[in-house]
């Protein structure tokens, strides 16, 4: 029998119960309890389920889980912990997480996931994103409720936060 | 596991159970109905929470903390913090230390739940007398305990004091904290003035948000239960396909067992990954039935204008349109067309159930739990005191949506396997076969005189009623499985399609024509409430045409609306957004623009249930690709008093987006035998590059003293109108079809190209 899989989530490894194809997302989900990926389309159309690997975003509903096996993966959970700044405080979220509490950025909140952390990973490759990179870089990410505009608000929040830090 | 543990401060169920009124069960109920309750057996939960119980609204915990009930859901319209806003100043007590308990029907009251953005007007109402009630009740307490006439108390923090003497004091947690009231509602209880609110009104941040960007907010996919297995569905492959069979003896891992019943067909699984390969994978044979759709959009609309019309309406008549349009100089008429659209929730359905011989209880997402407790009841031929359905937050619903389906497919699988279930529908589930927004054919006629007076103004609506399927699941029939199964039968009734608005002209006729659609109910285009019913369609109709009139006779479309508009507070919204806006007045089309790039503005406005919205939109346009942006909103709202300015932005700028997306993307796609729109590819919605520069927004008649009305949806009804409107004006090309694509543009953009 090959060696059980494990897999590294915000920081701890964690044996793997499903077979190696198994979409990341039901093992984040069902095996660890992870709430803040969520399924939206299974598909890689919407980004609920997004999560980083190796600080990169990812859909986890169409990774297979054997995929992320030598990889440092993040979820909605553990983003603050890899904000050095955000380490500590009482608070304790990632400045895209604050400056989302701050614009009220959410209705139902189903998607939230999905911009957060896709922000997140975009601030982090582009810290002085303009509002153009912005959009372009969020593109594509679904929200039904229609919170588009408080999202602008909050990821400029956020880079300006991030940039003064 | 139950919603409040959703909330702020995580009153664990066990101590809700043992403060408040849901301890009717066993002696909070006065005497009679003890005696009957106990009359009817051991059932687990109760046939009732009493409305008219005090304790059935509001608990007291021993620390303190108040546990707020009510018989609505949050929508993710942040109406808990709303709730908990009325709760905290009736009561004073801080918000922090308040929690709203939701949509649990063996727990809180029936107000059947959350629907026509009655939420703050029902449930903020019932709340507000609750807390009245309870804080005189608390007060006479106090006065007794600390020898001080009630009008010598005063309220702080929930410690109520001798004013002057503060050492004489006692906190609301050791009056009655754990204890019921025992009162009976009384309706004569005074709320405070509306000048003495401290939190009411106030821009106060949502309690749900921060959890929500966490990851700790628990949504209904996130609810589990010890020995839960996982169901997935199959649906037919064509509208209107029987099940033949399914072939025996297919292997696949972790399937627990097929499901099938007439045409429902279910998997259960161990895990959920083997679900949704077990649903996609299993070998299943229909037949191929006759096709059940029209053609095209072309097909539908004729049909919808010629097809035998099952019951008609008339509205708003004055004089004699006939005769005015027989009589005059110039007759304008123009056909709009509005689409099927899908709720396309952020998450398909889900739910989980668990069902025995003796209950059932189900977690559930939709608006309205408590007549969904009934359809199951049914369905498995129980008592309704068998049933217990929680609500849990799903995505935004707006309206009946998936979410009733599942939970009915979740007791059909519980049910068969014995054990619980938990089903997620898959992105087809929830577009394909969610229940569809209602096409609707429009003709709009007016009579000019040849001053250019308009004499007559006619609307006329053609479409397949929104409650075809039902606006709440008060019938199992009313569920799509149930359908699927055959035999029930659906609540079906017929809604009007009305456009709302207070212009006066001499003659007048408003005509709704229902036609036949409830063999729909089997299929992926049956027809039900999304969100604001019908409104954005009879508003696109009604203020194009009102667009088309002030262009006709060279009028600003701002100062025509004034000069016919009867309602003083429809003109005062209608004026307020002229000038937020900054409203050039002119006619339309904008003149004088060069090039393929054009701008220009447009205005709409609505009244929806007392509530009132007039936008103004701008918009640029390109007329080579036609492909636009809005690049500015401005918005004047009247809904009377806001309980919560930040909040009530936050959902008008939500409505807009869902507002555009309808408007600018929105059609579900079909073939004659089924529906093709399947997932965000084959049902676009808004996109953040859409998103608009600034929107602006100014509210009218925001007083302490104006009766809260509805918000969640009254923003959404002028949004196609008004791009309409502006496309008009930046363009002279007027679009009479939702939704406005490139393609649609560009060809109309061409046509007028090449007629000029």
């Amino acid at each position: 029998m090959a060696t059980p899989l494990e897999i590294t989530v915000n920081g701890k490894r964690h044996p793997v119960q499903a077979t190696p194809d198994t979409p990341l997302l039901y093992v984040l989900r069902n095996e660890l309890n992870l709430q803040g990926p969520r399924f939206g389309c299974g598909l890689s159309q919407c980004g609920a389920c997004t999560v980083h690997r190796d600080g990169v975003a990812i859909r986890s509903c169409v990774t297979p889980v054997s995929a992320v096996a030598q990889a440092e993966v993040t979820t909605l959970e553990g983003l603050a912990d890899t904000y050095p700044a955000s380490k500590g405080q009482a608070e304790h979220l990632h400045p895209v997480q604050q400056a989302f509490v701050d614009e009220q950025a959410a209705q139902c909140g189903y998607c939230i996931n999905a911009w957060i952390m896709t922000a997140a990973a975009l601030l982090r490759e582009k810290p002085d994103a303009t509002e153009e990179q912005i959009r372009q870089g969020l593109s594509g990410l679904k929200c039904r409720c229609g919170t588009h505009m408080s999202v602008l608000r909050a990821v400029r929040r956020a880079a300006k936060a991030m940039a003064a830090a | 596991m139950d919603n409040l543990s959703v909330q702020r401060k995580g009153v664990s169920r066990r101590e809700f159970l043992a403060a408040s009124g849901a301890l009717v069960i066993s002696f909070g109920l006065p005497q009679a109905a003890r005696a009957q309750q106990a009359a009817q057996g051991a059932a687990p939960w109760p046939a009732k929470v009493a409305p008219e119980w005090l304790d059935s609204w509001l608990a007291v915990m021993p620390d303190g903390r108040v546990v707020a009930s009510v018989g609505k859901i949050e929508a993710g319209m942040g109406i808990g913090t709303a709730f908990a806003q009325i709760v905290a100043d009736e009561l004073d007590v801080p918000m922090s230390r308040v929690s709203i308990h939701m949509g649990d029907t063996a727990t809180t009251v029936d107000q059947r739940g959350t629907g026509s953005s009655n939420g703050i007007m029902k449930g903020g109402a019932a709340l507000r007398k609750a807390g009245a009630q309870a804080r005189h009740a608390l007060l006479a307490m106090a006065s007794q305990k600390l020898g001080a006439p009630v009008d010598q108390l005063a309220v702080e923090d929930g410690v109520v004091s001798v004013r002057g003497d503060s050492s004489r004091s006692v906190s609301y947690g050791d009056l009655i904290g754990g204890k019921q009231f025992e009162l009976n509602m009384d309706a004569k209880a005074r709320a405070k003035d509306a000048s003495q609110y401290k939190l009411v009104g106030k821009p106060v941040p949502r309690f749900d948000i921060p959890p929500k960007v966490a990851g700790r907010y628990t949504y209904l996919v996130d609810h589990k239960v010890p020995g839960m297995l996982h169901g997935r569905v199959i649906r037919p492959p064509e509208a209107g396909a029987q099940l033949q069979g399914v072939e025996p003896g297919q292997k696949l891992p972790g399937l627990v067992k097929v499901v099938t019943q007439g045409n429902f067909v279910g998997v259960v699984c161990e895990r959920e990954e083997q679900a949704v390969q077990a649903a996609r994978e299993l070998k299943v044979n229909w037949s191929s039935p006759e096709p059940m759709f029209s053609k095209s959009y072309d097909d539908l609309y004729a049909t919808l204008r010629s097809g035998k019309v099952k019951e008609s309406k008339t509205k708003d008549k004055v004089g004699d349109v006939d005769a005015a349009i027989a009589g005059a100089a110039k007759v304008l008429e123009a056909e709009y067309d509005y689409p099927f659209q899908s709720h396309a929730c952020m998450g398909p359905g889900c739910a989980v159930a668990d069902v025995t011989s003796q209950r059932a209880e189900v977690w559930a997402g939709g608006q309205k739990p408590y007549p969904l407790r009934n359809a199951v009841a049914e369905m498995l031929q129980m008592k309704p005191e068998q049933v217990r359905v929680s609500w849990m937050p799903g995505p935004g619903s707006y309206g009946m949506n998936d979410a009733d389906d599942a939970a009915m497919d979740a007791v059909l699988l519980s049910r068969a396997v014995g054990r619980p279930v938990r089903v997620q529908y898959m992105r087809h589930d929830g577009i394909a076969w969610d229940p569809k927004g209602p096409p609707i054919s429009f003709r709009m006629r007016a009579a000019l005189d040849d001053k250019g007076q308009v004499q007559a103004f006619e609307y006329e609506a053609r479409g397949y009623s929104g409650r075809v399927r039902p606006s709440g699941t008060d019938n199992a029939g009313d569920t799509l499985s149930a359908q699927l199964i055959g035999g029930a039968k659906a609540a079906s009734t017929e809604k009007d399609q009305f456009s709302d608005e207070s212009y006066e002209f001499p003659n007048k006729r408003k005509i709704s024509h229902l036609l036949e659609w409830r063999q729909s109910l089997p299929t992926g285009l049956r027809t039900a409430h999304l969100r604001d019913p019908d409104g954005m369609a009879t508003c696109f109709a009604s203020e194009s045409f009102i667009d088309e009139l002030a262009a006709q006779v060279g009028a600003d479309p701002v100062a025509f609306r004034l000069q016919h508009l009867k309602d003083p507070r429809d003109k005062a919204v209608v004026e307020a957004v002229a000038k937020k806006a900054g409203w050039d007045p002119r006619p339309s089309p904008k003149r004088g623009q060069k090039g393929p790039e054009v701008t220009g503005r447009g205005i709409a406005y609505a009244p929806r249930n007392g509530s009132i919205v007039a936008l103004v939109a701008e918009v640029k346009v390109n007329k080579e690709t036609g492909k636009f942006r809005v690049t500015r909103f401005v918005v004047a709202h009247d809904c009377g008093f806001v309980v919560n300015p930040l909040n009530l932005a936050g959902t008008i700028e939500a409505n807009l987006m869902m507002g555009m997306s309808r408007a600018m993307y929105e059609a579900v796609r079909f073939s004659p035998t089924k529906v093709e729109s399947v997932d965000w590819i084959s049902y676009p919605i808004v996109d953040i590059t859409d998103a608009p520069d600034t929107v602006d927004i100014v509210m009218v008649d925001n007083r302490p003293e104006a009766k809260s009305l509805g918000a969640g949806e009254p923003t959404i009804r002028p949004v196609a109108a008004v791009i309409a409107n502006a496309l008009f004006d930046a363009t002279g090309v007027r679009i009479r079809r939702v939704p406005f694509t490139p393609e649609a543009l560009k060809q109309a953009f061409q046509q007028q190209a090449a007629s000029t």
